[in-house]
C-alpha cells in the first residue's frame, strides 16, 4: 500500500470497525469486555443507563486492569441491578443511601490509602455513581465536599433527568417544559418550570478540580476516551453521562441512541472535557438539527406541540442550544 | 454453609434472571437484498466483492467478483453502471464508484496474472457455444465451471463479438479484451475461430454435443429508405466499426453526417471525429431528454466536438453529398412529426446507425422455434428456445442490447443448461427482500464524495484512439470501495453487540458476525435501530 487511507467506511462512529486498528477500537467491541453488569438485570426494555453504565464501568475496568470498587447511590442503577439475592455486578459493589454515594467513595479510598501504606494494592481504585437524583439534589452536599477535599474518586453521574426509579419525579437536572408526575403538563406554564436550571458539571469545574466530561450513550468511542482519561488522573474527578429513559422520557425503546444522539447534535447537551476548571475540549457538533426533532418523539414535551401548543416554550429551549453552541463553541470552523 | 455475620440467603448472579419472557417482538439478522445487486443485469453481488475491497483484499475481491461475471477489467469500462443509478449512497451524497472499483478490480487481476480457480469435476457433457461475443463466452466459462466441455464457434477471425467489433477501442482498448478472453481459454474453453456454424441441428449432430447456446448477436445493420443519387456515399455504423478492427479503416471524410439516436451513432461520430473528420453531425428526430444513448457518452462527444441535430430527419441526398433534412416537432405522445421546414446539410458520407438485426440464417427448419420481431423467443427465466436443449441470449433474444445483459444471459442460461443436462429443474436461489434506503441508519457513515476518475485531455481524444476513461489509482479504489453502505449485509461494525442495554448480542469472531442470546434480550429494538446498514429485523414473538 501506498499512502495510508484515511477513510474508513463509519469511521469511529460505530462501535466496532473492522477497518480500523486494535487499538483505536473500542473496549465495547472486544470479546473480553468485563460486562460488568450482567445480563438479567431488570431495567426496563432499551434503559439508557444500564447501557452508560456498562460503557463506563467497563472502560474503567480495563483502565485499571480489572482492580475496580464501586459505590453506588440509590436510584434505579441499584435497584434493578441488584433485587437481593441476585447482582449484576461483576466488580465489587456496595450500595449505603441514596445521597451518600461520594462520601462512601471516599471512604473507600482513605481506606485503600491506609491498606496501601501497610502493604496493600496501590492499584486499586474507586468509582461512585449515581442517578442525576442523587447527584445533583440528594447527594450535592457530599459531592461537592469530595471535590473539595480532592479525594481521589472517579464519579460518573447517569443523568436521565427525573427520578424514574420512584414514578418520574421532577429533580434538579429535568429540563423546563418537561412533563414529570411533579410538574404536570397543566397551565399557562406546564411542565417543569423555567428555573435557572442546576449545571452540574460547570459546578465541578467551579470547584477547580483536575477533570470534568460530559458525554452521551450515543458516541461510544468520546465516551470510553473519557473515562480512560479520567483514570489516568489521581484526585477528584467528575464524569456526566446523558442516558435517555424510554419510560420517564415517554419514547420509544429503541429511541434511546438516537435520542442521546439529537441532545448533542440540537446542541441541548454539549460534550466537553475540562482541567482544573478550563474547558480543554469540546465535542463538535456533526449535523446540526433544531431543537424540535429532539423534542418530539417525547411525549414528555407532547404539550409544547399541536394546537395550540407552547411555541414560546420551543423557541425558548432553541435560544438554550443556541447558546450552549455559542457557549461551547459546538460547531466546527467554516471552511 | 458458614455465612458472613447478617447474611442469610447464598448470593446468587442476575443470570438466574431470564429476561428475555418480556418480549413482545425479536430481533433477527437478515441479509437484504442491496439495491446494486438488485439491479445488476449481470447478476454480480456487487455489495459481496466490495466487502472484500475494503479491507485491500483485491484477489478475494476479484475472485468473488468472477463468480458470476468473468470480464472485470471490460465491464469497468464499456457497463453503463445502472447499479450506480441505484446505490443508496446516491441519497446520502454521491453514488459508488463501483464501476470504477470493478474496473480497478479487473486491471490488477491483469497485472498480477490472477487466474479462476480450476472448474468443477468433468461431467462427461458437452455443450457447443455459438458465438464468442460476450452473451457466449460468458456462458462458456460457467459451463465450463460447472464441469462440462465447451466448444465455442465463431465465424469471424477473433473473439470478443461486440466488444470488438461495436464498441471503439478508446473506450475498449483491446489489449483488455485480449487478456480477459485468454484467461478463459486458459480455464479449458476451446475457442474455434472462423468457424460459422451454417445450421444448428447439423453442427450438433455431427459433433456429438448435448446441448447448444446461441448467440450470434445482431450484425445485420438496419437500413431507412433514403432517396440517393448513385454517387451519394452511404455506409452503414455496423461496418464502419467493423472496418476498424478488420481491413482498411473507412473511408468518411471531413464532413460526416451520422443516422440514428442510439450509443452506435455516438461511437461512430466520435470515431469520425478520431479518424480526421473536422465535422462530425449527429441526425436524430427526437431531443436529447429521448436520446436512447446513454447521456454521459452524449456529454463526452460534445466535448469531442460533435454536433448534434436535433428534431430533424434526413429525407434525401443528392450526388454532391447535399442532404435534405427536414425539422420535426414532438407530438403529445413523444412522437417526432414533419413540420414542412426544410433545410440542407453538406457531407462527405452519411452513416446510417439505426439498429440492427440478427442473421438467423443456421436456425432454419429447427423445430419449436418462435421468432418474433427477428429476434429468438426464449423462457426469459431459463433462457431456452422453443425447442428443447437449444437456449438463446445476448442480442439475438429480446432485451435491452448491452455487454452487461448479454454477459447475465450467458450466466443464466448456464445456469439452467446445467440443470437440463443433470434433468432436473435448476435450484432456485434464496429471495431476499431489499435493502431500501429507509432500513439503513446512515448517520453511522462517514462523510466522503465520490472520486473522479482521470479522463484523457481532449487535444488527445480527438486525435487518438488512447483510451478516454482513466483508472482508479489503489489509494482511490480502497477509498471508494470504502464508501459502500454494505446495504442489508452485515459488515462487523458491532454496534448490536454495543449497543444492547443487557449484552444479549453475542459476538461470534471476525468474520462469523453476531447472534442474540434470547434468554435475555428484552426486545428494546435498539439494535435494530442503530444498525447502519438494515441488518436485522423486528418480528412478532409467536405467542
Amino acid at each position: 500500500m501506498n499512502a495510508p487511507v484515511k477513510f474508513y467506511q463509519t469511521g469511529t462512529f460505530t462501535v466496532g470497525n473492522r477497518l480500523l486498528a486494535p487499538g483505536r477500537r473500542t473496549v465495547q467491541a472486544s470479546a473480553e469486555r468485563s460486562n460488568s453488569i450482567n445480563s438479567g438485570h431488570r431495567a426496563c426494555q432499551g434503559c439508557g443507563e444500564a447501557l452508560g453504565a456498562r460503557y463506563a464501568v467497563d472502560a474503567a475496568m480495563r483502565a485499571t486492569a480489572g482492580k475496580l470498587i464501586a459505590a453506588n447511590a440509590t436510584g434505579c442503577l441499584e435497584v434493578f441491578s441488584t433485587p437481593y439475592p441476585e447482582t449484576s455486578w461483576q466488580l465489587p459493589w456496595i450500595h449505603s443511601l441514596f445521597g451518600n454515594a461520594a462520601a462512601v467513595g471516599t471512604g473507600i479510598a482513605a481506606a485503600l490509602k491506609v491498606k496501601a501504606r501497610k502493604g496493600g494494592d496501590p492499584a486499586v481504585r474507586v468509582i461512585a455513581q449515581g442517578g442525576d437524583g442523587g447527584t445533583t439534589d440528594i447527594g450535592f452536599g457530599c459531592l461537592s465536599g469530595m471535590f473539595e477535599r480532592n479525594d481521589d474518586v472517579l464519579y460518573i453521574c447517569y443523568d436521565n433527568e427525573a427520578y424514574m426509579n420512584t414514578g418520574v419525579q421532577r429533580s434538579s437536572a429535568t429540563p423546563a417544559g418537561a412533563r414529570t408526575n411533579t410538574t404536570m403538563a397543566v397551565g399557562a406554564e406546564p411542565g417543569a418550570p423555567q428555573g435557572q436550571g442546576k449545571n452540574l458539571p460547570l459546578i465541578a469545574m467551579a470547584h477547580g478540580i483536575p477533570y470534568v466530561a460530559t458525554a452521551t450513550v450515543a458516541d461510544l468511542h468520546d465516551l470510553e476516551a473519557k473515562v480512560l482519561r479520567a483514570m489516568s488522573i489521581r484526585g477528584a474527578r467528575y464524569l456526566h453521562v446523558l442516558v435517555p429513559c424510554p419510560l420517564g422520557w415517554g419514547a420509544a425503546s429503541h429511541d434511546t441512541i438516537r435520542l442521546a444522539r439529537l441532545a448533542r447534535e440540537t446542541g441541548l447537551f454539549p460534550e466537553f472535557e475540562a482541567e482544573h476548571g478550563e474547558v480543554t475540549a469540546v465535542t463538535k457538533i456533526r449535523h446540526r438539527v433544531p431543537v424540535e426533532e429532539y423534542l418530539r418523539p417525547q411525549k414528555r414535551f407532547a404539550h409544547l406541540f399541536g394546537s395550540p401548543g407552547h411555541p414560546e416554550m420551543v423557541a425558548a429551549m432553541q435560544a438554550h442550544a443556541d447558546r450552549n453552541i455559542r457557549r461551547f463553541g459546538l460547531l466546527a470552523e467554516e471552511s | 454453609m458458614k455465612k458472613p455475620f447478617a447474611i442469610t440467603l447464598d448470593p446468587g448472579s442476575s443470570l438466574a434472571n431470564k429476561t428475555g419472557s418480556w418480549r413482545s417482538e425479536r430481533p433477527v439478522y437478515v441479509d437484504r437484498l442491496p439495491p446494486c445487486n438488485a439491479q445488476c443485469p449481470a447478476g454480480e453481488d456487487i455489495q459481496g466483492w466490495l466487502y472484500h475491497a475494503e479491507s485491500g483484499g483485491y484477489e478475494a475481491a476479484w475472485r468473488h467478483l468472477v463468480r458470476d461475471n468473468p470480464f472485470p477489467a471490460v465491464m469497468g469500462r464499456v457497463c453503463y453502471h445502472s447499479c450506480e443509478g441505484a446505490c443508496n449512497r446516491g441519497k446520502l451524497d454521491v453514488a459508488v464508484g463501483i464501476n470504477s472499483v470493478e474496473r480497478f478490480l479487473g486491471d490488477e487481476a491483469i497485472r498480477r496474472g490472477w487466474r479462476f480457480d480450476p472448474p468443477a469435476a468433468d461431467t462427461g457433457r458437452h455443450v457447443l457455444v455459438v458465438g464468442a461475443g460476450p452473451s457466449g463466452l460468458s456462458a462458456a466459462y460457467h459451463l465450463r465451471r460447472r464441469g462440462h466441455r465447451v466448444t465455442v464457434r465463431e465465424a469471424g477471425p477473433k473473439a470478443g463479438g461486440m466488444m470488438r467489433f461495436g464498441i471503439p477501442q478508446y473506450r475498449l482498448p483491446r489489449d483488455v479484451l485480449d487478456a480477459e478472453v485468454q484467461r478463459l481459454v486458459e480455464f479449458g474453453v476451446t475457442l474455434q475461430l472462423g468457424a460459422k456454424v451454417g445450421h444448428i441441428a447439423g453442427a450438433m449432430a455431427a459433433g456429438g454435443f448435448d446441448a447448444a447456446f446461441l448467440a450470434v448477436g445482431a450484425h445485420i445493420a438496419r437500413r431507412a429508405f433514403i432517396p440517393a443519387k448513385d454517387s451519394a456515399r452511404i455506409l452503414d455504423a455496423v461496418k464502419v466499426l467493423h472496418s476498424m478492427e478488420e481491413g482498411e479503416r473507412p473511408m468518411l471524410g471531413r464532413r460526416v453526417v451520422v443516422y440514428g439516436g442510439g450509443n452506435t451513432a455516438i461511437d461512430v461520430a466520435r470515431t469520425a471525429r478520431r479518424l480526421g473528420a473536422t465535422e462530425a453531425v449527429i441526425v436524430y428526430r427526437r431531443t436529447r431528454e429521448r436520446m436512447p444513448a446513454h447521456d454521459f457518452e452524449v456529454e463526452e462527444a460534445l466535448q469531442e466536438g460533435v454536433q448534434v441535430k436535433w428534431l430533424s430527419t434526413i429525407l434525401q441526398a443528392d450526388a454532391s453529398g447535399t442532404l435534405t433534412i427536414e425539422k420535426m416537432v414532438l407530438d403529445d405522445k413523444g412522437n417526432p412529426q414533419p413540420t414542412g421546414e426544410y433545410e440542407t446539410l453538406a457531407s462527405d458520407s452519411l452513416v446510417l446507425a439505426l439498429g440492427q438485426d440478427v442473421d438467423l440464417g443456421l436456425l432454419e427448419g429447427v423445430p419449436g422455434l418462435v421468432i418474433s420481431d427477428g429476434v429468438v423467443e426464449v423462457d426469459t427465466a431459463t433462457m431456452m428456445t422453443g425447442h428443447a436443449g437449444l437456449f438463446a441470449g445476448g442480442d439475438m433474444v429480446p432485451a435491452e442490447r448491452n455487454v452487461t445483459v448479454a454477459v447475465g444471459h450467458g450466466k443464466r442460461a448456464a445456469r439452467h443448461i446445467d440443470a437440463w443436462l443433470r434433468g432436473k429443474a435448476a435450484e432456485a436461489g434464496e429471495k431476499h427482500e431489499p435493502a431500501t434506503f429507509e432500513r439503513l441508519n446512515p448517520w453511522y457513515y462517514s462523510d466522503a464524495p465520490q472520486t473522479v476518475r482521470p479522463q484523457l485531455a481532449l487535444a488527445r481524444r480527438t486525435s487518438s484512439f488512447d483510451e478516454v476513461q482513466g483508472g482508479l489509482t489503489e489509494e482511490n479504489a480502497l477509498f471508494e470501495a470504502r464508501r459502500c453502505l454494505s446495504c442489508g449485509n452485515c459488515f462487523e461494525c458491532h454496534n448490536c453487540y454495543g449497543v444492547c442495554p443487557d449484552n444479549a448480542n453475542v459476538k461470534l469472531g471476525p468474520g462469523k458476525r453476531f447472534s442474540i442470546n434470547y434468554d435475555y434480550c428484552k426486545g428494546c429494538g435498539v439494535c435494530v435501530a442503530e444498525c447502519p446498514c438494515g441488518a436485522i429485523r423486528m418480528e412478532p414473538e409467536a405467542n
